[in-house]
């Protein structure tokens, strides 16, 4: 399946992964609003959290708005989603995220503009066995 | 209960079967702060459908679900109304915040009506999509009143804003097919079968007095409709007297901002948080997503509070059959199990492939949700049924024929004891042999309900009525049959045991509806860890938690998420009666209620809780007009409050014996067992009766338990009426 990979040892804190995200998805630079996110853990080292694409959030959604598509990548259709955040609580890499101007969570789909624009080629998009 | 078209054919049969016999269309409007601001009347003696409006005071003072439903049915209904009178209504709604779909546990519909079993008002909670989707169709509340002149179902399609009464005389009447057949007539697109709820009963509710409703929702990955019960009080003997197969809502469209709360952002906040915890601290506290409520039967088994044989002990060598993980086989966990949308606590478990031994369907195979821990408790330890399979396929009838597990419980383990002492025979029972431990007696009786025939029609009056009955006709002591009876208020016990714990007794004693547990669990808190000695102390807790928990059912919630998970830190930031509370939870219930309804003069969990003492305050009231809600009401057998009979003593000789040292100044040494017993007793009940003044005083109601003018004034309930009802009643009054 096709996932995201981040490395943290790479990471320089630029954040331009978040921007992208925001960018791409919703038009504005908006760091609440990636699916990716930077986290600082002290003298210049960085914490990466991305969707892995586990799917365990699949089980958890009542009315089946998240699913797999043909490359493993776990989708959501916003028009059977209902909000009910159960998979952002329920997800085990606490990777799916939400934001208040919107009622459906935000999720990774692994599509890579944020790998590509990585300065510090700390993220990329490869193909893992699910 | 068999259907022999094809499915196809019988939605063209039902569908036939249709005739318009009334019909409103109206504009649906979005809801507003957790209210669609308008209420939906429909009269089916008349045929007549009303829409009225929410006003200021009623949304103020009663705010939604039970409070709702008691106001509106107050206003239909006179002192003398009975279950059956034509203006005997059905009312259901949620409350304001019922429908959002951040929070576990936030589907919930209330139902209420003048209860066959204890002739007033009984209000029973219940899970599945109808509340939620009828507010979101438009209304807050549905009154269904009247009596039809023939088979009907009532239709809401909040998507194209239409209301119908239809003649339905080819519908199933067993909520078991019924619910299937709305959703297969009126759901085509599998998003809107999901928008097609309905409320039903079933034949047992035509033949007993303990039928229930149930609420359906569609659930899409088994491709079935499943039920949820308001099982309490007999509400869907109601609905079938009223010649009413089903109320239908449609509504297409949920999302999670429907309930147009006034901060979406501080509801998101807390549910992600609130399923972060479950998603954590569930599997190491109670197991609600693994095994749902029967989680607790070896708890209280262990606690020596499970009802055995018709709540003479609180515990059984055999009661490990009936653990949860005896079920756990029968449990098909591919997909989540909440009742709505977003509840991650999950304890709607679902049995697929249950073989069914007996009845109608004998030889075939099917699901049921469940079952609940009152289920198991009830119909297998109370009736020293150790069978899970004979639990189980006794819950899928009760639901599919309409009949409350509970009382059903609870009333067959009455009969058992009647049987085994000799007031009932063979002769009696039409050749049914009912000792304990008969699970095919049990299901027969449940059948005969369903048929309408048999010794199961005189079960199914209920417990208060076959007292009567085997006093007058097989000669039984009336006072023996009083002490084991365990109904009060005319209402059946639900299966906890309640003899080592005051407090609890006046939890079933004191409840508005009659001894359920909804309103009070402190067992715990008084005979386990002792947190409550005082009678001070129990009245403390006799008034907070019963207004508590009456705060779920005014706002379309569900209590489980409060107190069954808690946050990790819980006990180790609060200490005993403050830990049961949950503060943290209680806190995010204050942030559900401002995010939806942005009122900002709730702060705090005492402010929640002042909001239901209105309510709770009102139902005292409402019992009160409709003839009881006084002292003598609060009767309760003594079988809850202490060992009836010797063996029963027996059975905890060590700990009666010290207590009748400690407690009663009695040495024991030289008694006989029936001494020592009858000293205890008028030692308990003398307590019963202390704790009535105590529980009386703390909630500002007078000797009697009436509340007084001064508490309804304190509460804004002093309307003219009222203030005429407590002055016809108060003490004193000529």
């Amino acid at each position: 399946m096709k996932v995201l990979v981040t490395n943290d040892q790479l990471c320089i804190g630029c954040r331009l992964c978040e921007d992208v995200c925001s960018h791409a998805w919703y038009k504005e630079i908006s760091r609440g609003k990636s699916s990716i996110h930077i986290g600082s853990l002290g003298n210049a080292s960085w914490a990466m959290a991305a969707c892995n694409q586990c799917g365990k959030c699949i089980e958890i959604c009542p009315t089946q708005a998240l699913s797999r598509d043909k490359a493993g990548v776990v989708r959501l259709k916003k028009d059977l989603c209902v909000g009910c955040l159960s998979c952002v609580g329920f997800c085990p890499t606490l990777t799916m995220y939400f934001h208040p101007d919107h009622v459906e969570p935000i999720k990774c789909i692994s599509c890579g503009l944020c790998a590509k624009e990585c300065p510090a080629g700390a993220l990329s998009i490869e193909e893992l066995q699910g | 209960m068999f259907a022999p078209q094809t499915p196809k054919e019988r939605v063209e049969a039902i569908q036939a079967g249709h005739r318009v016999l009334a019909e409103v269309h109206y504009e649906r409007q979005p809801v507003t702060k957790g209210y669609a601001g308008r209420t939906l009347h429909v009269d089916v003696s008349a045929n007549q459908i009303s829409i009225k409006p929410v006003d200021d005071w009623m949304r103020n003072t009663f705010i939604g679900g039970r409070g709702f439903d008691l106001w509106l049915l107050w206003n239909a209904v006179t002192g003398s109304t009975r279950w059956d009178s034509p203006e005997n209504e059905i009312v259901i709604s949620s409350g304001p915040i019922g429908g959002i779909t951040q929070y576990p546990g936030t589907g919930k519909s209330i139902a209420a009506a003048i209860s066959p079993l204890t002739g007033t008002v009984i209000d029973s909670n219940v899970g599945g999509y109808f509340g939620p989707l009828l507010k979101f169709a438009g209304f807050d509340a549905i009154e269904l009143q009247g009596i039809a002149g023939e088979e009907i179902i009532v239709f809401l399609d909040g998507n194209q804003g239409l209301i119908q009464i239809l003649a339905a005389p080819e519908e199933s009447v067993n909520s078991n097919l019924l619910a299937e057949e709305m959703v297969a007539v009126f759901g085509k697109t599998p998003q809107e079968k999901q928008g097609v709820t309905s409320v039903s009963a079933g034949v047992g509710s035509e033949h007993t007095l303990i039928g229930c409703l149930n609420f359906s929702f569609w659930d899409p990955r088994r491709q079935l409709a499943r039920l949820k019960q308001a099982g309490r009080g007999g509400i869907g003997t109601v609905l079938r007297n009223k010649r009413v197969k089903a109320l239908v809502v449609k509504y297409v469209g949920l999302k999670g901002d429907s309930n147009g709360p006034a901060d979406l952002s501080l509801i998101q906040r807390t549910g992600a948080t609130m399923h972060r915890e479950i998603y954590e601290r569930d599997p190491i506290m109670f197991t609600m997503r693994l095994d749902g409520t029967n989680h607790l039967t070896r708890i209280m088994n262990d606690y020596d509070i499970l009802p055995v044989h018709n709540f003479r002990y609180g515990a059984h060598p055999e009661a490990h059959h009936i653990y949860s993980e005896n079920f756990q086989k029968y449990f098909d966990y591919s997909s989540p199990d909440g009742c709505w949308y977003g509840c991650t606590l999950a304890c709607a478990k679902v049995a697929t492939g249950l073989e069914l031994r007996t009845g109608p369907l004998k030889g075939q195979s099917v699901t049921v949700d469940g079952p609940e821990y009152e289920t198991v408790a009830g119909i297998g330890a109370n009736c020293g049924i150790w069978d899970a399979h004979a639990v189980l396929e006794a819950n899928y009838y009760c639901d599919a024929y309409g009949i409350d597990t509970i009382s059903f419980g609870t009333g067959v383990a009455f009969v058992m004891e009647c049987f085994e002492e000799g007031i009932l025979s063979k002769d009696t029972t039409g050749g049914l042999d009912l000792h304990f431990g008969n699970g095919g007696a049990m299901l027969e009786l449940l059948h005969q309900m369903g048929r309408g025939e048999g010794f199961g029609l005189v079960v199914g009056q209920g417990i208060r009525r076959m007292k009567k009955i085997f006093a007058e006709q097989y000669g039984a002591n009336p006072a023996f049959l009083q002490d084991i009876g365990m109904e009060a208020k005319g209402l059946e016990y639900s299966e906890y045991v309640t003899k080592e714990s005051l407090a609890q007794q006046g939890g079933y004693g004191l409840a508005n509806k009659g001894p359920q547990h909804d309103e009070a669990w402190l067992i715990f808190m008084d005979a386990v860890n002792n947190q409550i000695p005082t009678f001070e102390d129990k009245a403390e807790a006799l008034h907070y938690f019963p207004m508590w928990r009456t705060w779920f059912g005014i706002n379309g919630l569900c209590k489980l998420p409060w107190n069954d998970v808690e946050p990790g830190d819980n006990r180790a930031r609060y200490r005993g009666i403050e830990a049961a509370k949950v503060p943290e939870h209680v806190q995010n219930y204050v942030n559900l209620f401002t995010a939806v309804t942005g009122r900002a003069d709730v702060k705090t969990g005492d402010d929640l809780v002042r909001l239901s003492e209105v309510v709770y305050n009102f139902q005292r009231l409402f019992n009160l007009k409709m003839g009881f809600g006084t002292r003598q009401h609060d009767a309760i057998p003594y079988r809850s409050a202490g060992p009836v009979t010797d063996a029963e003593y027996e059975s905890r000789a060590e700990r009666y014996d010290a207590q009748l040292r400690s407690q009663v100044g009695i040495d024991p040494t030289g008694l006989s067992t029936t001494e020592k017993r009858l000293a205890l007793r008028r030692h308990r009940e003398a307590q019963y009766e202390t704790l009535i003044d105590a529980v009386y005083a703390r909630r500002g109601w007078d000797e009697n338990g009436i509340p007084t003018l001064q508490t309804a004034r304190s509460l804004g309930l002093d309307t003219p009426e009222i203030v005429r009802l407590i002055g016809q009643h108060a003490t004193g009054a000529a």
